[in-house]
């Protein structure tokens, strides 16, 4: 590949080799499989073991009901629920419906935002992971013009 | 000099507000180039990390399909004025970076 001066002027990254990681970001296994997926109960299951999840109130989802631009849809999830230990997005219509997945550790509260690409209206789920079970709520978001790259 | 975070980290009583805005092309590896018809390859963050005076309080997975330039923000307790929060992104291609910040 060659190298093009637009790289080198644009680089205010460190290109470092896996083997030199930090030690802490090998700790935490990237979820390849469920995010290669591209059915949502196979990443689901890929994930966390089930595709079974118990429809709670306590989660409190905000996505916009109508999304002009697919590619830059905000998410925002909180909850009530208690000994949270992840949170997942999941949007069943994408190529690979398992956006993102966020490791909460005791001491973070289980709340989140972020802004996921969407190619085209679908029901987006917000699956929570407790102690005591996983939990999810949903809600569909319109989208008029895909955010996949298309 | 960190090119590609920007953080900021507001306390509201025990609780700390971050907020992380991150430059990433965030290509999914599906996209057509339009000048060459070629497939743009994934080019993406896998993982944003974040610690708190070294002990990790946030790992946050992303696939494709979080957005290019991803915003990402989230909450923690317990934290003191001086402490050293950390973010730090790799990608598929190995690409890192990091920022640190001092708690008010």
């Amino acid at each position: 590949m060659q190298i093009t001066k637009r790289m080198i002027i644009k680089s205010g990254l460190m290109l470092l080799t896996l083997a030199s990681l930090p030690r802490i970001l090998l700790a935490a296994a990237w979820p390849q499989v469920s995010f290669s997926q591209s059915g949502a109960s196979e990443a689901l299951t890929a994930l966390l073991g089930t595709d079974v999840t118990i429809p709670s109130d306590r989660i409190d989802l905000k996505i916009p009901s109508i999304a002009e631009n697919g590619a830059v849809v905000p998410v925002s999830i909180n909850t009530t629920l208690e000994d949270v230990e992840s949170i997942s997005i999941v949007v069943k219509n994408n190529p690979r419906p398992m956006a993102a997945t966020f490791e909460i550790p005791p001491g973070t509260l289980p709340k989140i935002t972020t802004r996921i690409k969407m190619g085209e209206t679908s029901d987006v789920m917000a699956v929570i992971k407790t102690g005591k079970g996983i939990y999810s709520a949903s809600g569909e978001v319109k989208v008029t013009i895909g955010g996949c790259g298309g | 000099m960190t090119a590609t975070i920007k953080i900021s980290a507001k306390r509201n009583g025990n609780v700390v507000d971050v907020k992380c805005l991150l430059l990433h092309p965030m290509e999914t590896g599906s996209r057509i180039n339009p000048d060459n018809g070629n497939t743009v390859p994934a080019h993406h963050i896998t993982q944003l990390i974040f610690t708190n005076n070294g002990k990790q309080i946030m790992v946050a997975n992303f696939s494709t399909a979080v957005s290019k330039n991803p915003f990402f923000g989230f909450s923690f307790e317990g934290a003191k004025a001086g402490d050293t929060l950390k973010a730090t992104w790799v990608d598929n291609l190995g690409q890192t970076d990091e920022i640190e910040t001092q708690l008010m």
